[in-house]
């Protein structure tokens, strides 16, 4: 089993979610994050003052998947996230030890 | 004709109220507008601040205030018969008064009206303390102050000014040939310079200025919340101003009034449109809360004399405030002098300019006279508040803790917060 953890741009989750859905992905956990990466912060003003904002807001997805479906899930999100310009995110996978359903105790691929 | 000069004083006394009610709605006008423009971490704290100054204001004023200002009795006894031995002789003197003078005659209106509309000024000039000395000091070193300001040290000086009592009987800024409409020295300057005591001993916000001159903003939390404060100051202003003609029962009184509001609106959108150009230009975008502020400023800049001008002197009266305004703000903070809400900009040098342009448009009045006005306005309540925030430092302090304004003013001294973000509940 792997966790795919991918850092989006907000306003393509939605893109994103559908895509997910349609390969059979059956849930996902969405965060709010900030950070920054190339694309690095921009300038704000208030008051007259410049001040610069180093962390931009992004949406991290985390999905639990069974080893086969890995391929086909980062290839989705990479379809749906890319914009082409500097500030699309990352995808990382990792591997997973253990899964469990808390209702029912099911763990491993069942757990899914 | 009884009863029409009774219906004049019903009309006049109605007025009176009607606009002493807006003037009161821009307590809720400076409480969204520095709710707005503090971290949301001292919300609670300022809202708190808010409500209470205004009920000290009210209560002091009431107690003693009004007693020194006008001389209406320490608790306002006798203010519902003014003096006369029943209802039926006022009512009397009155109506043999109005008829002497005809209908151009002075003000008539309830006695109580006046102290009405009168009370809510005070706390006007005490709203204005609170946003600049926002997210730093204690709540009750504060409210401490206010009793002394609200019961004292503004009505002392509105007692030299609109009740034309002599300054400790040296000279008389009335013959001097000093005038200010609805306040743009006695409440908004008089409120700036209490302001400017206060914060110069206070000192800035930790993290607002840094090494090598260096200043770092520190950006309001809730934009609509300013902007809906900054519209509700600016109706209620209709009050402060259209009010301060004292009279509406007849031709020339009603066609005074409606010169006023129309200059005190033309001068508001003047000070808008001059700090929103002036900001654009400077800083290359349209800097909302400098906009606000730019409003406000036209507003404070038109209250010394809102009667006189036409409408385009009006217009560009607000215009000159809400340039001046921005140079203003700009120029405190290189001084290091921190005013999270602007408010010694908007109603200090914006007041002042207002007392200055009235030799303008009013030719009643003299430069000299408005700046001797000036000099005694700001010299009495700067000097005063600095000898008391001085005193309240020493006996109890003034600023809360480093860690506690880290915190949060919200939690050492409300003890909740007013975004509580999470809970398990």
């Amino acid at each position: 089993m792997k966790l795919v953890t991918a850092v989006l741009k907000p306003f393509k989750l939605d893109d994103v979610r559908e895509a997910l859905s349609d390969i059979g992905v059956s849930g996902i956990t969405v965060t709010e994050v900030k950070g920054f990466g190339r694309q690095k912060g921009h300038t704000e003003l208030y008051r007259g003052s410049e001040y610069v904002v180093d962390f931009l807001p992004k949406v991290k997805v985390e999905i639990a998947l069974s080893d086969d479906q890995v391929e086909q899930a980062v290839d989705a999100i990479i379809k749906a996230a890319n914009t082409g310009k500097i500030g699309d995110g990352k995808i990382f996978v990792t591997s997973l030890e253990k899964v469990v359903r808390i209702r029912t105790g099911e763990t491993g691929a069942e757990a899914l | 004709m009884d009863q029409i000069l009774e219906l004049q004083y019903a009309l006049d006394t109605f007025y009176f109220l009607m606009c002493g009610a807006l003037v009161m709605w821009m307590a809720a006008g400076f409480s969204m507008l520095e709710a707005g423009l503090v971290r949301s971490k001292n919300t609670a704290e300022i809202l708190t601040k808010n409500v209470a100054l205004f009920s000290i204001s009210c209560i002091m004023y009431l107690v003693y205030g009004y007693e020194i200002m006008y001389g209406g009795g320490v608790m306002l006894s006798g203010i519902e018969l003014d003096g006369a031995a029943s209802a039926d002789v006022l009512t009397a003197t009155v109506l043999a008064e109005s008829k002497a003078a005809g209908f151009d005659g002075d003000s008539v209106y309830s006695n109580a009206s006046d102290f009405f509309f009168q009370v809510v000024f005070v706390a006007t000039a005490m709203s204005i303390v609170s946003g600049a000395v926002a997210e730093r000091m204690k709540l009750w070193a504060f409210l401490a102050f206010a009793v002394v300001m609200t019961g004292f040290i503004y009505p002392m000086e509105g007692a030299w000014t609109w009740n034309g009592d002599d300054v400790f009987g040296l000279y008389n800024l009335g013959e001097l040939g000093f005038s200010d409409f609805a306040g743009s020295g006695i409440v908004h300057m008089a409120g700036a310079a209490a302001a400017l005591a206060g914060v110069l001993l206070l000192g800035a916000r930790k993290g607002k200025y840094g090494p090598n001159g260096q200043i770092n903003p520190i950006t309001g939390a809730n934009l609509p919340m300013a902007t809906l404060g900054t519209f509700i100051l600016w109706m209620g202003w209709f009050g402060f101003n259209g009010g301060s003609v004292l009279k509406l029962g007849d031709i020339a009184s009603a066609n005074s009034v409606a010169m006023v509001f129309l200059n005190t609106n033309a001068a508001a959108a003047g000070g808008a449109i001059g700090a929103l150009i002036v900001a654009r230009l400077m800083f290359g975008k349209a800097d909302l809360t400098m906009l606000l502020n730019g409003a406000l400023a036209g507003l404070v800049a038109i209250t010394a004399e809102p009667s006189t001008p036409t409408a385009l002197e009006a217009t560009l009266f607000g215009l000159a405030g809400g340039v001046l305004v921005v140079f203003s703000i700009i120029t405190l903070d290189k001084m290091r002098i921190d005013d999270p809400v602007g408010a010694i900009s908007v109603h200090g040098v914006c007041g002042l300019l207002g007392l200055l342009l009235v030799p303008l448009t009013n030719d009643a009045v003299s430069f000299s006279g408005q700046l001797i006005g000036a000099a005694t306005i700001f010299g009495w309540v700067f000097v005063v508040s600095l000898v008391v925030w001085g005193v309240l430092k020493a006996v109890m302090g003034i600023r809360v803790s480093e860690e506690e304004e880290y915190e949060g003013v919200d939690i050492s001294e409300c003890g909740l917060e007013a975004y509580p973000e999470f809970t398990n509940k």
